[in-house]
């Protein structure tokens, strides 16, 4: 008997998912010209980055510093086994372009602006200003929507270069600071060992990557949310849920890809 | 009023019929606006007078039937040309919907700015008198958060009027004020719709301030329209509908009572199930 409740329920569930990928597809394609709209007005998405972007970067500063230096210390700690803490520069500037640097900006990302992104829309339009805005004749979708977007989507990649900078700015101060390694020693495997086409642009292609899903999922969730203080509340958990598994799942996807060679 | 009026009226509603969720709300729903006059829609809570104004502003879509404004089907318009619509339309929500992200000043520039490529120093002036016609012009730099219930719907109210509409539609403009702020809004919907030529389609449940500022009322109940005359034949009929809300009885037409078995019967069935 349970066990019929427990697979027709795992059913369900996989229904409702796969229903609201349906919807939000549908909602990115009915986004997609207003997003071209959008694209022209300049001023709006320069403040939506400053909202989303310039608030995020705090958050990212201090993560990134952290992240690099415990890549420092773990690193070394791994590394002086087999005597080739010479390397650390390497492993850290690899470990943040490649992978820790776009995930997770993505995640603090989708945590700290990403919810917000969601909660707004939800809030305009439970408080009628998206029905105001189609009774003044000014359709949301480009107005409030693709600015936010656009902001979203620009911000993330910016956000991860500016975190995996940082981290090694982090890492150099605890490996040179306290660990006693040689600077130029830790810069110059850096230089030699990080490639600009394969390492920084592949990061970079994640981040981009990431950026869309994340402000997609945001303004989605936002746009859908009952309009309700329950409804906003449970489209923001959503938005956070449902863009850190999507982050995980993408980079593991890009990373195969990547390190295959395509 | 000695201005000359078109014979047509603004607004036609025939036949309407519109269901929600599979509940009828309207069922041959008949009415008409004149142009420059101000109508008053009332009605109990849930007769579906706000449904109704989203039908005349294109938001929704009659199952039946037609609602013309301005001699054009809203209905069956395309996109672009019902948007070319609203922009003579203003609408005055109950919540004001203002723009929580912009001061009261951008807010009532915000249609202007979407709709026009006006010089900015044209924006400027055009904003303050608009402000000035509400009595706001120093609240001009207040962020909505900062203003009464009685203000935001003024600065709504001015940002209804910034591209000068030919009509406005006002969802209970009285409801949740003051008696202070309620005479602001009475005053101020009377004088624009006099001064600057508009049409104004009232929804409300006041009947004190509807019968003050109306040139026609109608009552609209069970789906169509139970009554309507001058605020004068309102108040004299005989009709035992039109007297129960217009004098506010609580039994009478309308039921006090939710339906229900017969009292005695539901208390001698004993517990609850």
């Amino acid at each position: 008997m349970n066990w019929d409740l427990g697979i027709s329920g795992l059913g369900r569930r996989v229904i409702s998912g796969v229903g609201r990928l349906g919807r939000a597809t549908l909602f990115l394609v009915r986004l997609a010209p207003a997003l071209g709209m959008a694209a022209g007005r300049v001023r709006l998405i320069i403040q939506q980055i400053y909202m989303t972007g310039v608030l995020t970067l705090v958050i990212v500063l201090v993560s990134g510093a952290f992240v690099g230096m415990i890549l420092a210390l773990q690193g070394y700690n791994t590394l002086v086994r087999y005597d080739a803490q010479s390397s650390l520069g390497l492993l850290v500037a690899l470990s943040l372009t490649r992978e820790l640097g776009p995930v997770l900006t993505a995640l603090l990302f989708a945590g700290r602006a990403g919810s917000a992104l969601t909660a707004e829309i939800g809030l305009m339009k439970a408080t009628e200003q998206l029905d105001g805005m189609e009774m003044m004749a000014v359709d949301p979708l480009p107005r409030v929507v693709a600015p936010r977007f656009w902001a979203g989507w620009i911000a993330v990649p910016l956000l991860a270069m500016i975190f995996s900078a940082v981290g090694i700015i982090g890492a150099y101060v605890v490996a040179v600071g306290d660990l006693g390694l040689d600077g130029g020693v830790f810069w110059s495997q850096m230089q030699s060992g990080v490639s600009v086409s394969n390492d920084i642009i592949g990061g970079l292609l994640k981040s981009i990557v990431f950026g869309f899903v994340v402000s997609w999922i945001a303004v989605f969730e936002g746009y859908d949310a009952k309009p309700t203080s329950e409804g906003v509340s449970r489209a923001t958990t959503r938005t956070v849920v449902s863009s850190s598994l999507a982050i995980l799942a993408l980079d593991f996807i890009m990373t195969a890809f990547m390190l295959r060679g395509l | 009023m000695d201005r000359p009026k078109s014979t047509e009226p603004l607004v036609a509603v025939r036949d309407l019929a519109f269901a929600r969720d599979g509940r009828p709300i309207f069922r041959d729903l008949n009415l008409t606006v004149e142009r420059g006059s101000v109508t008053a829609i009332m009605g109990g809570s849930g007769t579906g007078k706000t449904t109704l104004l989203s039908l005349i502003g294109g938001r929704l879509v009659p199952d039946r039937g037609t609602v013309e404004v301005a001699g054009e089907v809203v209905g069956s318009l395309s996109r672009k040309a019902l948007f070319g619509l609203r922009r003579r339309m203003g609408m005055l929500f109950q919540s004001s919907a203002l723009l929580t992200d912009l001061d009261v000043f951008e807010n009532v520039a915000f249609p202007m700015r979407e709709h026009t490529s006006l010089p900015e120093f044209l924006i400027h002036h055009l904003v303050l008198m608009k402000l000035e016609l509400v009595g706001l012009r120093g609240a001009r730099e207040l962020f909505p958060a900062e203003l009464s219930g009685g203000m935001s719907r003024r600065v709504a109210l001015a940002r209804a009027i910034a591209l000068d509409p030919m009509m406005v539609m006002y969802d209970e403009p009285f409801a949740g004020l003051d008696p202070i702020s309620m005479g602001v809004i009475v005053k101020l919907i009377r004088e624009l719709n006099d001064a600057l030529g508009m049409t104004s389609i009232v929804v409300t449940h006041d009947v004190v301030e509807a019968c003050g500022i109306a040139d026609y009322i109608y009552l609209v109940g069970d789906g169509r329209v139970i009554a309507q005359g001058t605020p004068a034949d309102m108040q004299e009929t005989d009709a035992p509908e039109v007297r129960q809300f217009m004098a506010g009885l609580p039994d009478g037409p309308v039921a006090f009572h939710y339906p229900a078995p017969g009292y005695l019967d539901d208390l001698l069935t004993g517990e609850r199930p």
